[in-house]
């Protein structure tokens, strides 16, 4: 196994010796997917786990059925499934038209990268749960504080990354466009912004996936409906298999978004990496 | 006709690691005026590139005037194009739009700016590629998109930062002909600086070569062989006489003495 990992190939015709971690890895992906799932099966079906601790897959699915048609903690699935989906990308897409702008303001301005550097800096590495509290103190207990508190979770990632992706730009390039008589604006919009656009992709990407994890911690207090509140509702009656169904269910969605964003970037952003 | 003056430019900056502040240009003087084809050829650290930053005005002298037909340079503006020696393109932007960009950001209305552009483009031999994106063209065509992109704002000037040093020894000798062709053409100024005492003579109607420490223009030259190739055709032939042969050992000899000094430091307080 080791000698697999640790000796170089021969080159096969038309391959670079030697690159790393070169050629496909998605069918193994599959294979590691499946002997997990049919590891579960086994145990689970062989009783050699208690349902409390690992319901089997089949009665996971069946609490996806009931959940779908008769619903769980009072709703359904899809209104579960709909109520965070607002709320995560509410948040995200506040975070866009706002973290964004600020970073690549910090970058190119020094009193506006002085007046927001130690405030995201600070909180930034702060778990959402310790400042949770506050929140619901200063916003109530309605919709909006929990979308914010998702976007306070995005804001820090997605405008760091904008920041960084101000010194994408080469100081060619600004000249260049100096020299073809473009204003300082222009050149913010026209080319810094620009050439800043894959690592925002990268912060986009940073931050949704941010979003969905802060995603149970908002719906801690007084949700009456989402996908967190479901799997905190159940685990408050050991329910397991509506956990380890909403577990999946949120990691469905969240994969998916990531997917859509690279699909995104490949077409929005083709030069990025060929620069 | 315009006249860009260079009068008794120095620039100065405070050095990293000593007190003794470092002089990078000293008493320049440089008048160029239109149809005017100045190299700039030097060993490194001799301030070439600081002095074509002040000439585009990315940079500002401590003591001294630039002046553009009168009028003080103190910034960038569209009448001094520079093309770098890294293209400088913009990779979201295809061909035809890295060309009209300059004519986009002064406003100028779509159907103008196309056709300037593809006139410009035709000119470089870029017209086929118009589509075509920054990332899929080889060196030689970036550099072309380059300087189709800078007469595209119809400069007074057009700098150009060793816009060939990264090309291979045949497409330099094309874009060299392409130059010449253009500058033929449009009758701008042109300051360029190089590093190949060959390129610098076949291009240049006036060649300056630069000292280090402190940079400075240590010799001019009256060139005509550009006009020759323009006149004849056959830039090989003309590489290969006699005189440009003599006149390259002679800058060689000045260039190599420079490097050899400054690569001495017993030698830098002579």
């Amino acid at each position: 196994m080791f000698d697999l990992v640790s000796k170089a190939k021969p080159v096969r015709p038309g391959k670079i010796y030697g690159a790393p971690g070169d050629g496909m890895s998605s069918h193994i992906s599959l294979i590691t997917a499946l002997l997990i799932f049919a590891l579960w099966l086994l145990v689970t079906e062989m009783g050699w786990v208690k349902p409390l601790f690992l319901p089997s897959p089949l009665a996971v699915w069946d609490k996806f059925m009931v959940a779908m048609t008769e619903g769980v903690s009072n709703s359904t699935l899809t209104q579960h499934t709909l109520a965070s989906l607002s709320r995560v990308l509410g948040a995200f897409l506040l975070a866009l038209v706002s973290a964004v702008p600020v970073g690549i303001l910090m970058g190119v301005n020094r009193i506006m990268r002085g007046l927001f550097d130690p405030i995201i800096e600070f909180y930034r590495p702060l778990p959402p749960l310790a400042y949770l509290p506050l929140i619901i103190i200063w916003l109530g207990i309605g919709e909006f504080p929990k979308v914010f508190l998702i976007y306070l979770a995005i804001f820090a990632p997605m405008a760091i990354a904008a920041r960084a992706g101000v010194r994408s730009v080469s100081t060619e390039q600004i000249h260049a466009a100096y020299a073809m008589g473009a204003t300082r604006t222009q050149v913010i919009s026209q080319v810094i912004l620009k050439a800043a656009m894959p690592e925002i992709f990268t912060g986009m990407r940073i931050g949704i996936g941010v979003g969905w994890t802060t995603l149970v911690a908002a719906e801690m207090v007084a949700a009456h409906r989402g996908l967190g509140f479901m799997v905190l509702n159940a685990a408050e009656y050991l329910a397991s298999d509506t956990v380890i169904m909403g577990i999946i269910v949120i990691g469905i969605f969240a994969f998916a978004f990531d997917l859509l964003l690279r699909y995104l970037e490949k077409i929005l952003i083709p030069w990025k990496g060929k620069v | 006709m315009k006249t860009f003056n260079v009068s008794n430019v120095s620039l100065t900056y405070p050095g990293l690691y000593t007190d003794q502040a470092i002089i990078a240009l000293k008493g320049v003087n440089l008048e160029i005026k239109s149809g005017d084809f100045v190299v700039a050829l030097g060993a490194s650290g001799c301030g070439k590139t600081t002095l074509l930053n002040l000439m585009a005005g990315f940079m500002a002298p401590t003591d001294g005037d630039i002046t553009l037909g009168g009028q003080q340079v103190i910034g960038p503006s569209a009448d001094r194009g520079v093309v770098f020696q890294k293209h400088a393109l913009l990779p979201w932007l295809n061909v035809i739009d890295n060309t009209e960009f300059g004519l986009k950001l002064q406003g100028v209305n779509r159907q103008t700016r196309r056709e300037i552009a593809t006139k410009n483009l035709a000119l470089v031999g870029l017209q086929e590629f118009h589509r075509h994106m920054i990332y899929h063209l080889s060196g030689g065509m970036q550099q072309r998109v380059g300087i189709a992109r800078a007469l595209t704002c119809d400069p007074a000037m057009l700098l150009m930062d060793e816009p060939m040093a990264a090309l291979d020894a045949l497409t330099r000798e094309t874009i060299q002909e392409l130059l010449l062709k253009v500058w033929q053409l449009t009758s701008k100024m042109f300051f360029f600086i190089t590093h190949s005492v060959e390129e610098a003579l076949f291009l240049g109607s006036r060649l300056i070569v630069m000292s280090p420490r402190p940079g400075r223009i240590t010799h001019t030259y009256e060139l005509d062989f550009n006009r020759r190739f323009l006149e004849e055709g056959n830039a090989r032939a003309i590489k290969s006489s006699r005189d440009f042969i003599d006149m390259r050992e002679q800058i060689l000899g000045i260039i190599y003495g420079d490097e050899r000094q400054s690569d001495n430091p017993e030698l830098l307080n002579v």
